[in-house]
């Protein structure tokens, strides 16, 4: 795989920058040698034709919701609307500074602060921070809040956090960042969150429950209400993981449910791109009580013009630079307004639609250990397919067939678990597509299992090896060091 | 709805197929009590054309800010963008893509992956670097997190002279972590004041150029603080003329990636960097891609060290982070192969340059001067003979945009603002910004 590292020859770049109408400086008359740079970092000098040449073939190696069918669970990935990538690079956005008199960015501080109250709405509750930048980043600024509270209510005795079983992998670290130490909840045989187990966990100690609602299975927790007044019984508090929120937008809020807190995915739900790994964004939304502690600044508004507000002593403080993914926001916003009620709903409405209609036809040929009424996704188990064949294969067999891979081996409840989340942008022909693929993949384990463990073939590398890559780290460009 | 494809008869197709009679049946499991609860948000749709007038027309009233002349810095700078950046990055196969969950269809991201890596280490002359982090503030509090880590001592100092919002967000992070965190203070020189480092630390958080924009000697430090941990927030485009932390011991190095080709977007989306030494690999935050064989033995891409991370450790990993600044991370990537290293030097001198043209010129204005005499790059501070406020909203009404001067305040600079100067500054507007300001009463 050639890097820009292997592009040897050296060309003349230049020409991008000026005209250089002050007089020439001289950085040896400026800067001492010993903080002068000796040696210049190695970057090569390619032109530009095979500069762009290079990324077009690295672009052609990878596969997005724009090549195809991605039900990656729990991601949401959902086609991107190009209106909103051209409304992000409109100058009076993109070309703004953190920093200006915030007279001057009135438009910006209106976009911001609308968004918080349409996304309060949609949450059901009182306020709302746009400042985390992803989903991981808003549970860390909930649980940093869930602290706040109690250490404002005199009661830092609540050191506890009750995660269920199928909790988010970013749950637990994002309580453990927070100071807060993890207690695991077993789910009950129908995959929810078992009363009994909660009752026998909940005491003076816990400070709140993590729920993912639907959870990681796609269930949505019928028995919500029980578990959040039993939480809120106890004196602690309910944290909503909104990773999948999309299967319920539009139709109910977890502020009706009993959530505290609640945090948005705005790169999942409201449709910004995913980027390859990020920039995301990750709201939080709050009870009326817990709104004094949100991070500074606030935005405000004073009935004729928007503020930042730094006034406010119980709060938490900041968790980034400044207000957080603007123009990821920004495309959140384009996406709701084209939406409005009646589209929200609709996304939700054919998302569980989807998914529901994908999981019967997969579950004739695939175990599903959790067989009913699924929610934005299901969770299917690869194990028993065919003897010698694992749910890995399965996935990397699916290459093959011109399909991205579902989330595989998570939730770790079920046993070689496919999760697949189809959203409400794929057509019944994808769908249908999809199974037959499966299918085929599932007769293959049976027939010519040869052609699942040799997955995939069809892709630009063949299967790699994650054990070399773990026990040879090779972490950046190995350079020929000078030799003499 | 444009984005759901679905039409009526393969909805009933589908609902058939699953065995039920409506779409409502399909929110039986949601409890009756929470949907009768349930308040719309009065959200009319709206059409495409409509969604872009509206967001055309609040750009609108951000057109004072976008037309005037910046001289905003404090980590973000008003840069030129080669249009080569942006085509790149708006490929969708890179920014429609999530994770590379699956490395054998994800080979562009994670090559970039790679190519980012690399050229952190080189800018930072250190070892290893991550995939990216949110922005440069949750980069230092990461690191600060990471110092703890490795000294199993929970207090932390940082200089003053760290970027104030680098120190907000470190603070939030060590308050809920139960950290102490000790601040610095600097000495006459603008440099930190070495005498003034407290002992039993796990490391000192430090920042070159610094708040003041003086070029901290890092010669020794390292040496000074022994066993603890030596972190230096770097301005990355600085580095193409400045000597490295790496070269001065850090063990550390973090910074703010958005003068690398990215628009200053409001203050977000940012680039956090973050790169440490080997022997810290395995206490590194964040995602990183490594080198691998396929079963054809050719070379490819993949997540590698990934034991340290969130999906592996639960609650004992190394940080929570997942979602980063991926396609921010790529942006950077393709603007230093636009530049290369001959043109990022260019880059550097054109800034450093320009930035002294303007302080040589204010500093002989009378009762300017500069507040510190050491090496700068291309941010500065300026004393100035009356209220900074007031000097800074007639600079305003002249359409010159300069920093609020409450911060240096704070930092006991009462009559002071902070300049930034980059290549975007054409001479023209830099003696007209000498003009104004020496002609303000």
């Amino acid at each position: 795989m050639k890097t820009i590292f292997d592009h040897v020859r050296t060309n003349p770049t230049g020409g991008l920058f000026g005209p250089q109408d002050v007089p020439h400086v001289d950085a040896e008359r400026l800067i001492p040698a010993t903080l002068r740079r000796t040696s210049p970092p190695r970057i090569p000098n390619l032109s530009e034709p095979e500069l762009v040449r290079h990324y077009t073939r690295l672009a052609k190696m990878n596969y997005g919701v724009d090549d195809g069918f991605y039900p990656l669970g729990s991601c949401t990935m959902k086609y991107n609307p190009k209106i909103t990538e051209d409304m992000a690079r409109l100058p009076g956005f993109a070309a703004l500074h953190p920093l200006a008199d915030e007279t001057l960015v009135q438009g910006a501080l209106r976009l911001l602060h609308e968004m918080e109250r349409h996304l309060a709405q949609i949450a059901g509750l009182a306020a709302v921070t746009l400042q985390p930048v992803a989903g991981a980043h808003g549970e860390l600024t909930g649980m940093f809040l869930v602290k706040r509270h109690f250490q404002e209510q005199g009661e830092p005795g609540r050191t506890r956090i009750l995660l269920p079983d199928s909790a988010h992998g970013t749950n637990p670290a994002s309580a453990a960042l927070a100071g807060f130490s993890v207690t695991e909840l077993p789910s009950g045989e129908d995959g929810l969150v078992s009363l009994e187990a909660l009752d026998a966990a909940l005491d003076e100690t816990v400070a709140a429950i993590m729920l993912t609602v639907p959870n990681t299975l796609g269930l949505f927790e019928r028995r919500i209400l029980e578990v959040t007044q039993r939480v809120h019984s106890a004196g602690a508090l309910c944290y909503f993981d909104g990773a999948n929120l999309n299967s319920f937008l539009g139709r109910a809020r977890p502020g009706d449910m009993g959530a505290d807190l609640f945090h948005f995915n705005l790169h999942k739900t409201f449709s910004t791109p995913h980027g390859g790994g990020g920039p995301g964004a990750g709201p939080v939304a709050v009870t009326e009580r817990l709104a004094q502690f949100l991070p500074v600044p606030r935005i405000a508004h004073d009935g004729t013009a928007y503020h930042l507000d730094w006034n406010a002593p119980r709060s938490i403080g900041s968790v980034h630079s400044f207000c957080g993914n603007f123009l990821v926001i920004l495309k959140a916003y384009a996406y709701l307004l084209q939406l409005g009620d009646q589209g929200l709903a609709r996304v939700s409405e054919q998302a569980v639609l989807n998914a529901n209609y994908l999981q019967e036809r997969l579950k004739r040929t695939y175990r599903l250990p959790y067989d009913r009424l699924c929610k934005h996704e299901f969770v299917l188990s690869g194990a028993g397919v065919a003897e010698g064949v694992s749910t890995l294969d399965i996935a990397k067999r699916l290459i093959d067939y011109g399909f991205h891979p579902p989330t595989i081996y998570f939730p770790l409840i079920v046993k070689e678990a496919l999760m697949i989340e189809p959203t409400e942008s794929e057509t019944k022909e994808t769908l249908d597509a999809f199974t037959q693929a499966m299918e085929a993949i599932a007769r293959e384990a049976k027939g010519d299992p040869a052609l699942l463990h040799d997955a995939p073939q069809c892709a630009p590398v063949r299967r790699l090896d994650q054990t070399h890559a773990a026990r040879h780290p090779v972490l950046r460009y190995p350079f020929q060091e000078q030799t003499p | 709805m444009r984005y759901i494809p679905n039409i009526p008869d393969d909805r009933r197709a589908m609902l058939a197929e699953i065995g039920l009679d409506s779409v409502d049946r399909l929110f039986d499991d949601i409890p009756q009590a929470v949907k009768d609860r349930f308040r719309p948000t009065g959200l009319a749709p709206r059409s495409e054309m409509e969604v872009s007038q509206i967001l055309h027309e609040l750009a609108l009233l951000n057109r004072r800010e976008v037309e005037s002349v910046s001289f905003l810095g404090g980590g973000l700078y008003d840069h030129y963008i080669p249009s080569v950046v942006s085509h790149v990055a708006s490929r969708s196969e890179f920014y429609t893509a999530y994770t590379p969950y699956q490395p054998e269809i994800s080979q562009g991201t994670l090559t970039a992956m790679f190519e980012f890596q690399t050229l952190v280490c080189e800018l930072f002359g250190m070892d290893v670097a991550n995939a990216s982090l949110y922005d440069g503030a949750t980069a230092v509090a990461e690191a600060a997190l990471m110092a703890v880590r490795v000294a199993g001592t929970k207090r932390i100092a940082v200089a003053r002279s760290v970027f104030g919002h680098f120190r907000r967000v470190l603070r939030t992070y060590s308050w809920a972590a139960g950290i102490e965190v000790i601040e610095v203070p600097f000495a006459a020189s603008g440099r930190l004041d070495r005498s003034a480092i407290p002992t039993g630390i796990a490391g000192l958080v430090t920042q070159s150029p610094n708040a003041l924009g003086v070029i901290e000697d890092l010669d020794g430090l390292k040496a000074q603080l022994g066993d603890a941990l030596l972190v230096v927030a770097a301005h990355p485009l600085s580095l193409a003329v400045l000597a490295s932390p790496g070269e001065f011991g850090a063990d550390v190095v973090v910074g703010e990636g958005q003068p690398l080709g990215l628009p200053a977007s409001f203050g977000g989306p940012l680039l956090g960097l973050f790169a440490t030494r080997d022997r810290y690999l395995r206490q590194m935050p964040g995602r990183i891609a490594g080198r691998t064989v396929d079963a054809d033995g050719r070379e490819g891409y993949t997540m590698a060290v990934a034991t340290r991370e969130q999906h592996i450790r639960r609650e004992r990993a190394t940080s929570n982070i997942c979602t980063n600044s991926a396609l921010c991370a790529l942006t950077a990537t393709v603007y230093l192969a636009a530049l290369g290293s001959e043109g990022l030097r260019e880059l550097a001198l054109l800034n450093l340059g320009k930035a002294h043209y303007l302080a040589e010129k204010l500093a002989a204005l009378p009762g300017h001067a500069l507040a510190f005499d050491g090496p700068f790059f291309n941010e500065f501070v300026l004393r100035v003979p009356s209220d900074p406020r007031r000097i800074r909203t007639r600079l305003q009404d002249e359409g010159f945009l300069v920093e609020d001067p409450e911060p240096l305040v704070e930092l006991g600079l009462v009559r002071a603002l902070r300049l930034a100067v980059t290549e975007k500054r054409s001479k023209e507007e830099l003696d007209l910004f000498v003009r104004i300001l020496g002609g303000l009463r």
